[in-house]
């Protein structure tokens, strides 16, 4: 099955500086993730993580149309969700590694990074599972005027799940500043979101009355504009959107997740990495517009990787927490 | 000591004066769930409230359980506190995923991070001939639950200022109260108080066995006492107003008096509360019991519809009684 992309003209005033650091952002989770990879691998972590490499684009794009204290759930493959709200590296490797000094004393780990001061409300690792939490983040902040908006991210395989449709017909009766974020990278764990999903997507929400659009979730300018718009309109009280952001998982499900061939082909694999890969979308934007030079993100790639570098050294060394620490935090 | 005044108010009053007087109090505090506005929810317990609150915080909902209660999650996390009502206690597992996965684990899982100030008010018990989908006790299953709290109120006084406490609680709370007793008076002073969780409450003294009761079955456990005090036996009756936290300490100590201890609740026997209590007690007090602790729970059944079906699956005075005169040798 196909859905239609709107194709949104990426504004091309974007200023510079908004897309270097889109660009660094995209960076950073990318290296991010190889680096967990090459943990998982190495069997310094314990655990699995779920990868986000190849969907940078949605994170970066959404997130930077957003305030700090505007409110983000993420899911399963949190991470790139969380750096892009504004989590360090640092902490969110120390809580990969189980380590005390993580955003979650390690007690998350990889699916639940959270981040009150970066309005991370929590990944989940129940499929849907925020879906009600991103909804009554958005209820308290119309109900307290704060005029915050609330991001609910999820993959297209929460589109199974009925809470999400409970839930979209309350934040539309009642109006909640509230945007839901389909990210359909193609497959629901190791099955094509076309053998799960009937009819179209868009329908779903336009149901409801939420106004629904799609956009290519490789183009961080086309993600970054669209969600600047609709961050505007449910700003200013006009009530939930969704946003469908087309886009590719590049590694397996899990890192463990490596011979993939019974369920897609590597050519498939092959040709997004190649033709659509978001990181390089724009950086041939950007040195085609002659906004910075090749030597100019080369710079940029090296600090990341150093800062990355860094975070991962910081979380090897830190601590874990003390097994006295096993009894505390269970209640408020 | 100063006279207090009291007044007699049903246990649905009861639990709508605390609303109130928490949501004057406490302009965070909101309710939510199906039918609580001009309705009053079918049991009437909330009526008036949106006359005084209004409609942004007498919040009525469609009929979607799971999705109001994960929005309370949400909302608590960000600085309401809402009270969700959940019309009949066997509706709770359509939010199980909310208040298991979700709201039970935000305060771990984040290492003290977030926390989720909210109140699940639900109903519990049989004999209202409403069949098996509207009658069971499920409050075993919170109770199994870290991170969540779960409180039974068998009286008026006790109900308000339990629901009080379970509002300011900084975490979530399960509050099941037995909808037979909606209308079950008592007295309630009109001074403000609250309850902790956590301390058991001794219903009535006795000597010579203690019968531990939580919910309506305080009542049967009461009625069950004072036919066995015509028969010469000298029973204690002990609520432990809230399942966990657990008050194992006043339990055990009972036990440890009486030297011998029955444990009644309406929830299934096989695996359920009568089970953690009994162990509790049969632990802690074990050199000084005379006799093996005796659970009386529901039977291990749906709840049946015709009216003497039902009346079989759920302990009784007579039932309480007759084990209790047994365990202490009397005929």
């Amino acid at each position: 099955m196909t859905t239609a992309i709107n194709k949104p003209k990426a504004d091309p005033g974007l200023e510079t500086d908004r897309l270097l650091r889109m660009y660094k952002q995209m960076v950073t989770i990318r290296l991010f993730e190889e680096q967990v990879n090459d943990l998982y691998t190495r069997a310094l972590m314990p655990g699995l993580a779920h990868l986000y490499i190849g969907e940078e684009a949605v994170a970066v794009g959404i997130c930077e149309a957003l305030h700090r204290d505007d409110y983000i759930t993420s899911t399963h493959r949190g991470h790139g969700h969380c750096l892009a709200k504004g989590a360090a590296p640092d902490r969110m490797f120390a809580e990969l590694l189980g380590k005390e000094a993580g955003y979650c004393r390690g007690k998350g780990g990889s699916m639940h990074i959270a981040d009150p001061a970066s309005g991370n409300l929590g990944a989940n690792a129940i499929v849907g599972g925020s879906v009600g939490i991103a909804a009554g983040a958005a209820f308290s902040a119309k109900t307290l005027g704060t005029k915050q908006v609330a991001v609910c991210f999820f993959g297209e395989g929460a589109l199974g799940q009925g809470l999400l449709y409970e839930v979209m017909n309350l934040a539309q009766l009642w109006n909640l500043p509230v945007i839901y974020v389909c990210e359909n990278n193609l497959y629901n764990e190791y099955t094509h979101f076309s053998e799960t999903t009937a009819g179209d997507i868009l329908a779903r929400p336009a149901a409801f009355g939420i106004p629904a659009e799609s956009v290519d979730g490789q183009d961080v300018r086309a993600v970054y504009t669209t969600a600047s718009r609709i961050v505007d309109q449910v700003r200013s009280g006009n009530g939930p959107a969704f946003l469908l952001c087309n886009t590719y998982r590049y590694r397996g499900h899990h890192v463990g997740d490596v011979n993939r061939e019974y369920y897609r082909a590597k050519q498939e694999e092959q040709r997004w990495m190649a033709e659509r890969d978001p990181i390089k979308l724009l950086s041939e934007w950007i040195i085609g517009q002659k906004l910075a030079d090749n030597a100019q993100l080369d710079v940029i790639h090296a600090q990341v990787k150093s800062e990355i570098d860094a975070a991962v050294d910081f979380a090897m060394k830190a601590a874990y927490p003390g097994i006295d620490q096993v009894e505390e935090d269970i209640y408020a | 000591m100063p006279e207090v005044a009291v007044r007699e108010l049903t246990l649905g009053e009861a639990v709508r004066e605390a609303l109130a007087e928490e949501m004057r109090r406490d302009p965070r505090v909101c309710l939510i769930g199906e039918d609580v506005a001009e309705a009053g929810t079918p049991f009437k317990v909330l009526s008036g409230l949106v006359e005084e609150f209004g409609k942004t915080r007498v919040i009525d909902t469609p009929i979607s359980e799971a999705g109001f209660t994960g929005i309370a999650v949400g909302a608590a996390m960000t600085g309401l506190r809402p009270v969700v009502d959940i019309m009949f206690g066997d509706f709770v597992t359509l939010t199980m995923d909310q208040m298991v996965n979700q709201a039970a684990k935000v305060h771990y899982m984040s290492g003290g991070a977030w926390k989720v100030p909210m109140v699940l008010r639900a109903t519990l018990g049989a004999s209202r001939r409403s069949a098996a989908q509207h009658s069971q006790s499920l409050h075993a299953w919170f109770s199994h639950v870290p991170g969540l709290k779960v409180v039974l109120p068998s009286t008026p006084y006790d109900a308000k200022g339990l629901m009080k406490t379970a509002i300011r609680d900084e975490n979530p709370v399960i509050f099941f109260e037995d909808k037979m007793m909606f209308k079950f008076k008592g007295p309630v002073p009109l001074e403000e108080y609250t309850i902790p969780f956590g301390v058991a409450d001794i219903k009535r003294e006795g000597d010579d066995i203690t019968i531990v009761a939580t919910s309506s079955m305080v009542q049967v456990a009461l009625g069950a006492a004072s036919m066995l005090e015509e028969i010469g036996i000298s029973a204690e009756v002990i609520d432990p107003r809230t399942t966990w936290p657990l008050d194992e300490k006043a339990l055990i100590e009972s036990a440890k008096k009486t030297s011998r201890a029955i444990v009644v609740d309406e929830g299934y026997e096989r695996y359920g509360v009568t089970a953690e209590i009994a162990s509790v007690i049969a632990t802690g007090a074990f050199y000084d019991l005379d006799a093996p602790v005796k659970r009386i729970g529901a039977m291990h059944v749906p709840v049946p519809f015709s009216p003497h079906l039902e009346d079989a699956t759920i302990p009784s005075e007579q039932l309480v009684f007759e084990a209790a005169r047994a365990m202490c040798k009397r005929s």
